[in-house]
This record gives C-alpha cells, sequence and structure tokens, in this order.
C-alpha cells in the first residue's frame, strides 16, 4: 500500500526525515512511533502529498508522490493531529463540504452513515463550536472517512480526549480496521500502539526498526517464564541453569526468572524438574515487557549513538 | 468547477456569521448611498447661488450650461461617487482578510489541502467568494441612488452629468478590478500575518489613491473624467494580473502549510 525509498525531507538546513525506506501492507495497522520532532507528521504530509520530499521516492497506493497527487488525495483519507473544524458551521455542514471536495457520489447518504456510526446524527445541524473536543475528533473521523479511503493516516486519534472518548475512539479504529482499510496510524499513546497495531516503525528522522510489537520485544529482551514457588534457593537455580535451553536464570527472592526461546515447549521440562527438585509450585507465568519498555530502549540507544 | 462553488458556498456560510463582516456588508452601502443621495437632495432644495463662472475653471468645463447650483451639486455629487469604487474594495478585503487567516486559526488548512482540490480552485473560490459580494452590493446600491436621482433631480441636464457613463465604467469595471487586487494582496498578506486585522489593514492600503483622487477632486485639482476611468482600468488590469501571477507562486501549496503559522 505504501512504499518509499531514501525519503528525505529537508527545510533548510535541518533534516526532518532522512532516508526513509518502509513497505505499509494493504490492510494492516502501521503504528508510527516518535518522540516529537522526529519527522512523524512531516512523512505523512509526504505521503498526502501536502509536502514534497527533497529527494526519495514515495508510492502510495499504486501512485507515485509528486506524479499523482490528486490520485493520492482521492484515495487517502487524513485526521491531522490538530483536526481544525468550522466551528460556524454544523455538524452537517462541515461533513457537505468535504464530501463534495472528495467528490463523493451520494454525499447526503455518506455523511449521515458516518453521522449516524459516530453517534453524532442528532447533533447534526449543532454549531460545531458548541462540541466537546471528543465530539470534534469523531467528527474529523467522519470526514476522513466520508469518501470510503483505501488508506486512512491518523495522526494522535486520541490525544487530548477523556477515556472514555479515546476508548470509543480506538474501538472504532479496530471497527475499521475489519473494514480492510490499511491504517497509518502516529501516536505517542504506546498501549494503543500495542493493542491496535499490526506492525510498528520507530522513527527518529531516520527509520530505526521496524517489526511486530511482539517480535519488537522479543528481539530486545527475549522471553521470560516467571515461577512463582512457595520456597527457592541456590540449588533449585544451579540445577535450572544446568538446563541446555536455559538463555538466563535469576532467583528473585521466591521466584525464579527463567529466559527461554520456546517457553510451550520448555515449560513442561522444567515444571517436571522442579517438581521432581521438590519445589512447590505456585503460579507459572510469562514476564512481559511494556512496548514502553522496548520503545524507550530503542529510542534511548539512538541518543546514545547520536 | 464543483470544488470552486464549494469553497464558495462554504465561505458564504462561515463569513457571514462573523458580525464585523456582516456590519461591513450591511452598514457600509447604506451610508455610502445615503450620502450622495443627500447631496443631490441638498442641491435639488437650494435657491440658485449664481453663474457656473463663479465656480473655478475646472468645474466651469465639466458643467457647461449647468446652472451655478446645479454645478455645485454635481460637484458634491462625483466627490461622493468615489465611494462607490470603494465598495468594492473594502467589503472583499474585509471578506477576504477573515476567510483566509480564519483556516489558519482554526486548523482547516491542512484537511483542506489533503482533499483533491487543486491549489487554483481554492485561491480562485476564495476570491469570487470575497469579490461576488462586495461588486454585487456595490451595483445594487448604485442601482438604488441611480433610481431615486431620477426621483429627486429635476433637471434632466443634471440627471444626465450625475448618471454620466463614466460612473458605469468606473463602478462597473474600475471597482471590480481594484476589488480583485485588494484580494490578492489581502490572500498574499495573510500568509505571512495571523490576525485578520493586520491582512485587512495592510491591504487597505490600496484604498489611499482613490482617497488622493477623492481630495484631489474636492480641491480642484483633478477632475474625474471618462479618460481618466479607461486609463485606471487599464493600469489595474495590468497591476491584477502581475499580482495573480504572484499570488499563485506564494500560494504554493507547501509553502502556505508550512510558512503560515
Amino acid at each position: 500500500m505504501i512504499h518509499t525509498e531514501n525519503l528525505t525531507k529537508k527545510f533548510g538546513d535541518r533534516t526532518a526525515v532522512e532516508a526513509l525506506t518502509l513497505d505499509v501492507r494493504e490492510g494492516e495497522v502501521f503504528g508510527f512511533l516518535g518522540p516529537n520532532g522526529a519527522g512523524k507528521t512531516t512523512t505523512v504530509r509526504m505521503l498526502t502529498t501536502l509536502i514534497g520530499p527533497t529527494s526519495g521516492t514515495a508510492v502510495v497506493n499504486g501512485f507515485r508522490v509528486g506524479q499523482n497527487d490528486t490520485d493520492i488525495r482521492r484515495c487517502t483519507g487524513i485526521l491531522t493531529e490538530t483536526p481544525g473544524m468550522y466551528d460556524r458551521l454544523s455538524a452537517e455542514k462541515n461533513l457537505t463540504i468535504f464530501a463534495n471536495l472528495y467528490e463523493v457520489a451520494d454525499v447526503k447518504g455518506q455523511v449521515e452513515k458516518y453521522l449516524r456510526l459516530l453517534g453524532l446524527w442528532d447533533r447534526r445541524a449543532d454549531l460545531v463550536g458548541n462540541f466537546s473536543k471528543g465530539m470534534k475528533q469523531k467528527l474529523a473521523i467522519c470526514r476522513a472517512l466520508l469518501h470510503e479511503p483505501a488508506l486512512v493516516f491518523l495522526d494522535e486519534p486520541t490525544s487530548g480526549l477523556d477515556p472514555e472518548a479515546a476508548r470509543l475512539v480506538r474501538d472504532f479504529i479496530e471497527e475499521i480496521k475489519t473494514q480492510g482499510r490499511t491504517i497509518f496510524l502516529c501516536t505517542h499513546n504506546l498501549d494503543e500502539a500495542d493493542r491496535l497495531c499490526d506492525r510498528i516503525g520507530v522513527m527518529k528522522q531516520r527509520l530505526i526498526t521496524v517489526d511486530t510489537p511482539t517480535n519488537l520485544r522479543q528481539k530486545l529482551y527475549g522471553r521470560k517464564v516467571v515461577f512463582h514457588l512457595r520456597q527457592a534457593d541456590d540449588a533449585l537455580l544451579a540445577r535450572v541453569r544446568a538446563l541446555p535451553f536455559i538463555k538466563d536464570a535469576q532467583r528473585v527472592d521466591n521466584k525464579l526468572v527463567l529466559g527461554l526461546d520456546d517457553p510451550e515447549t520448555h515449560n513442561p521440562v522444567l515444571v517436571r524438574l522442579l517438581v521432581e527438585a521438590g519445589a512447590d509450585i505456585q503460579f507459572v507465568g510469562e514476564l512481559r515487557h511494556s512496548l514502553e519498555d522496548v520503545y524507550l530502549s530503542l529510542v534511548g540507544s539512538t541518543d546514545k549513538a547520536d | 468547477m464543483p470544488k470552486i462553488w464549494t469553497i464558495v458556498d462554504k465561505e458564504w456560510a462561515e463569513v457571514f456569521k462573523n458580525r464585523l463582516v456582516l456590519f461591513t456588508v450591511i452598514f457600509m452601502p447604506i451610508l455610502f448611498t445615503a450620502l450622495p443621495l443627500l447631496m443631490v437632495a441638498i442641491g435639488g432644495s437650494q435657491a440658485d447661488i449664481g453663474d457656473v463662472t463663479d465656480l473655478p475653471a475646472s468645474y466651469q468645463e465639466m458643467c457647461g450650461d449647468l446652472t451655478g447650483s446645479a454645478c455645485f451639486t454635481l460637484m458634491m455629487v462625483n466627490q461622493f461617487l468615489l465611494l462607490f469604487m470603494m465598495m468594492p474594495l473594502i467589503i472583499p478585503v474585509t471578506i477576504a482578510a477573515y476567510s483566509i487567516v480564519g483556516e489558519k486559526t482554526t486548523h482547516c488548512l491542512e484537511p483542506l489541502l489533503a482533499t483533491p482540490i487543486t491549489t487554483a480552485e481554492l485561491l480562485i473560490g476564495k476570491s469570487l467568494a470575497a469579490l461576488i459580494p462586495g461588486v454585487l452590493v456595490t451595483w445594487l446600491s448604485f442601482g438604488v441612488f441611480a433610481v431615486i436621482s431620477y426621483m429627486l433631480v429635476q433637471s434632466p441636464e443634471l440627471l444626465r452629468r450625475i448618471l454620466d457613463p463614466m460612473w458605469i465604467i468606473a463602478i462597473g469595471l474600475v471597482g471590480p478590478l481594484l476589488a480583485l487586487a485588494g484580494i490578492n494582496v489581502t490572500l498574499m498578506v495573510s500568509s505571512r500575518v495571523s490576525d485578520p486585522r493586520t491582512a485587512e489593514q495592510v491591504s487597505m492600503m490600496l484604498v489611499l489613491p482613490l482617497l488622493g483622487i477623492f481630495f484631489a477632486q474636492i480641491v480642484g485639482v483633478l477632475m474625474v473624467n471618462a479618460q481618466i476611468m479607461q486609463l485606471a482600468a487599464i493600469i489595474l488590469v495590468a497591476i491584477d494580473a502581475g499580482l495573480v501571477s504572484l499570488g499563485v507562486r506564494v500560494f504554493q501549496r507547501e509553502t502556505i502549510l508550512t510558512k503560515w503559522k
């Protein structure tokens, strides 16, 4: 759906995006993470043809950026970081304007469909200036989807929303994901990225890494299993360490924290060994690192490199 | 073309909810129509002030065989008819200043530019939204002035001179050309400022040459005539062409987005 090759954007002497080479697959939710000023919004602006690249190439839905810009705008929808609406106009009028600009065939029908879908139909005649931030955000999402784009760019869709509104927006993103649309999601909310994204790219002027959230965790931390025992000692730890498949082992009070490549295969072996050694196993669980740990580790490592 | 009218429709729906714009569009035409009509009414009720030869030479040439009081009325009315040329400049500039800066202050510009609309369609839409009300209101006001003058003025010779074809050129052509120049300047100024009043004030500098003519007429230095209006129209066509060309260069999509703060 998106393919970029050494995509670079410079503003004067400052490089906002450096040699970005990226592939986003059709139908996936692609999370784009990075600190403020990392070049996420600039990348989105280049891919939506709002600004041109300094060098490199980008192809969006088969159309080349810089050559087929109008075609790209027709097949993409964008929720900008600050989703401005015309406050003096009604919700319905706001959407009608954009439906016309997006050349929607059934303007009335599409406007009604999305206002109903996001629970704004009863407020359609109200001035947008009287809407809450959450309602404006929902309306901006409607605007991005009115023309049924194959690719949707969402820049911080839940930023500044209360938990209830944020959840509603997240649920809606999951819903549009099931419709087969490709979603390019820029977010600072790592929990949101973890829950919604099939793959994640971490960006800081240049692309640091791209992978699934699970693989990113595994690459950085491996997989760890925690055995909660009634009583653990160093002798027991030594017996476990002696096993060939144990990558690392630590004792924390009465818990054994074990690094494994394949817990599904090795856990039963470990359980048997511990029971035979006389240990009483209370719980067994996987130690999961949050995406936040992964993100901070990746961004932190580039800080040191810089 | 449908996208241009969508922009025009949006602009009108939004901008006419702004009280200052609404005030300018309604109050100014009433004032600018009332003033010359007042001169016509006062002139009609005055006793004869003497022969036209008592007036400065420039007026004598303009008045021909009119009586002194009729010539004086014509002179006063002509001063205020210049206001009809200012009207299509002031109203569109007020509208354009709010419509352009409004896109910035409401953060609507980015989603707007992300639609398949071209920069030219956007700018034409915004220009038309500002130009059409100003020009229509001016023409309507002049029509009202002409009808009431016809009813008030007794002398057919004076009426003929008040409704001189020169004013058709002035109000029908020079006014809209001035408006177009004003809108283009406003669009460009808007790209550098974030306050509608600043954009409006800078663009209103275009009124200064008109004010110069206004005062030059009062002191008798210059008498507006058809030749001057034709020359003004030709000069304005050149100025407008230059401004439109400059405007298109200034309003590159990327420039609008990255430099409009």
